[in-house]
């Protein structure tokens, strides 16, 4: 008994130590990468060169050269990134639109409408979720040299709306379920029709969800990058910021604090979305992690 | 698609009414964009893949490429015995099993260390959660960066605090010697480098999952156990760890499917090179450089295959045992 007692004193002890410990260390693994992203956007690059161990920036030598050089155009001697976030807020924000516009309605109908071969759609959706993407990048990418669509912006946005289509749909669908059925009832006994239903009651009962689900479509379009560069790496003017980074990342010409300020500019608007929207995306990252 | 009706619905009515004919049409016409834009866009582009995989086509000659063609096992077999091939397929597995293995076991400390309320939990939850948020281009980027073995922090922390005799090139050396309690081991550099950059890109998918499974299980078990005398450790290895079992199997499951077929992490860090060139970037190189298309539709064919083969296998050893339990 006595021992036993000891043990769990020891363990309590220990763990009552390691514990401030052990989230320190996780704060510090996950935070010093784009701690070190923003540091060294700031550093003037000969100052880098010379003292690459320094993990800070005096206010003296800030210098936000680096930014004014990376979003301007290349005709003015920058790296054009101004035009690759235009790009990027193209592509994403039109797969954010097609993918609402196409998704809601089929979320409502795979959640409350029996039709014919209903499971087997849904069914098709996971996989396709599932589906790696080095695998649909040799056909896409034989397709679009063919018909021409490679290159263009509308062409990976297709590609991005078919990518989460079937994610947004599953999303939405598991919020729809929880909507009761009986409000949608009382309103069809009104009179009205399944169309008006939908728009009238469930979609702002779902208005929350869907919104999340826009962010985290957003974050998706903004952040991807193997059909990015598949499809639009031969002409510079259509370059995603994704793409951009990592293009102007293997050459030697553009500095090295330059193309931070450029990862910085990459990384901003997705942790300011996800800081804003986290509590809904949270529950949006884990949907399906609790049925089990 | 199939004729089988819902068992767990009550049969239907010889004649449904109009409302559920109304119903069932509605729903057909709400679902069939996304269904076309996906049957487009990802069905019929596989099928196709399967096609090129046996007929021999290069990018210039894809204007008179069709579906029908001359088919032949050609391909496959120049894959599977070519150089490389193999070596790339257990160089992806190791990854997979490394970068899933690490991701889980980190998010497993991470969820357990977060969980009990503290004031800020919500802020370091979400700080945690940003290297899987973030781009993985930047997040590339900066690796790469501070790994440099001229101007990167690490290496300058390395040779100056730690005092490493050479500055070590993290990204590009293909393996080291590393002498470890008197023993001489070569390690794989590059490969064990992206290895841990997959674990730090997503752990965070596990420490959700983890987290959101350790809100669910209920305290009373835990309480009991405590005043029956069970240490922290043994209330962990006999009361939380077998709650976790399910959701940690799920997790084994997906982050496999998804590091196994990873290309974005290994081409933006290593370009492939320096012993890190798996299957996934193997097809990248055949479909843009070499443009070999045949080869690289059967690679990335053999890699779903074994993909499917592995998947398979394990829900049939381990799903049946985490119903039981």
């Amino acid at each position: 008994m006595s021992a036993s007692n000891l043990r769990n004193t020891v363990e309590e002890r220990a763990l009552a130590v390691l514990r401030p410990v052990v989230i320190g260390l996780l704060l510090l693994v996950a935070l010093v990468p784009f701690y070190y992203m923003v540091v060294l956007s700031f550093r003037p690059l000969d100052s880098l060169v010379q003292d690459p161990g320094r993990m800070w920036v005096g206010l003296s030598e800030i210098d936000p050269a680096t930014y004014a050089d990376v979003l301007r155009s290349v005709d003015a001697g920058g790296q054009g990134f101004a035009s690759f976030i235009r790009n990027s807020l193209l592509v994403a924000g039109g797969t954010v639109v097609l993918s609402l516009l196409v998704a809601v309605p089929g979320a409502y109908a795979v959640s409350r409408l029996d039709f014919f071969g209903r499971r087997q759609v849904s069914a098709l959706f996971l996989t396709v979720y599932f589906f790696p993407s080095i695998l649909l990048a040799v056909p896409l990418f034989v397709f679009y040299t063919r018909i021409g669509l490679r290159g263009s912006l509308v062409g990976l946005l297709l590609v991005y709306l078919a990518q989460v289509a079937a994610v947004t749909i599953y999303m939405l669908r598991n919020y729809f379920d929880t909507i009761p059925v009986s409000l949608e009832e009382a309103a069809a006994i009104d009179g009205c029709s399944r169309l008006q239903v939908l728009r009238r009651i469930s979609l702002p009962l779902a208005l929350p969800a869907v919104a999340s689900n826009a962010l985290f479509v957003f974050m998706i379009a903004w952040n991807e990058f193997l059909f990015a560069l598949l499809f639009l790496v031969e002409d510079r003017d259509s370059w995603t910021v994704s793409l951009g980074l990592s293009q102007l990342a293997g050459s030697i010409e553009v500095p090295t604090t330059t193309l931070m300020a450029g990862s910085v500019i990459l990384t901003l608007p997705i942790v300011v979305l996800f800081f804003l929207a986290e509590r809904f995306l949270v529950g949006g990252l884990t949907a399906g992690a609790e049925k089990g | 698609m199939s004729t089988s009706t819902d068992v767990t619905r009550p049969p239907r009515r010889r004649t449904p009414s109009t409302r559920a004919r109304q119903d069932a049409r509605t729903g057909l016409a709400l679902i069939s964009p996304t269904l076309v834009v996906v049957v487009v866009v990802v069905v019929l582009p596989i099928l196709w893949t399967v096609s090129l995989a046996f007929q021999e086509v290069r990018l210039l000659d894809l204007r008179t490429a069709g579906v029908v063609g001359d088919y032949t096992l050609e391909n496959f077999r120049d894959v599977l015995t070519s150089d490389g091939f193999l070596t790339a397929l257990l160089t992806t597995l190791f990854y997979a099993v490394g970068g899933t293995g690490l991701a889980i076991l980190v998010g497993l400390v991470a969820a357990l260390a977060l969980r009990r309320p503290f004031r800020g939990r919500g802020l370091v939850r979400a700080a945690l959660l940003l290297p899987y948020v973030a781009p993985v281009v930047a997040a590339a980027f900066v690796w790469t960066t501070a790994l440099n073995p001229q101007y990167g922090v690490v290496n300058a922390w390395g040779t100056g605090a730690l005092g490493w005799e050479d500055p070590i090139a993290f990204l590009s050396s293909r393996s080291d010697e590393v002498s470890l309690l008197g023993l001489r081991l070569e390690v794989p550099t590059a490969l064990l480098t992206v290895i841990a950059f997959e674990a730090w890109r997503s752990f965070p998918f596990a420490f959700l999952f983890l987290t959101a499974r350790l809100e669910a299980v209920p305290d009373t078990y835990e309480e009991a156990a405590r005043i029956d005398g069970a240490t922290p450790t043994q209330r962990f290895r006999h009361i939380v760890l077998p709650q976790l079992g399910p959701t940690i199997a799920v997790l084994c499951v997906l982050r496999f499917i998804w590091t196994f077929n990873n290309f974005d992490d290994i081409y933006l860090l290593t370009g492939g090179g320096a012993g890190t060139e798996v299957v996934a970037v193997r097809v990248f190189t055949y479909l843009t450089a070499r443009s070999d298309i045949g080869a690289a539709a059967a690679q990335a064919l053999v890699l779903a295959a074994i993909l499917a083969v592995l998947v398979t296998t394990y829900l049939k050893l381990f799903g049946r045992r985490e119903e039981r339990a």
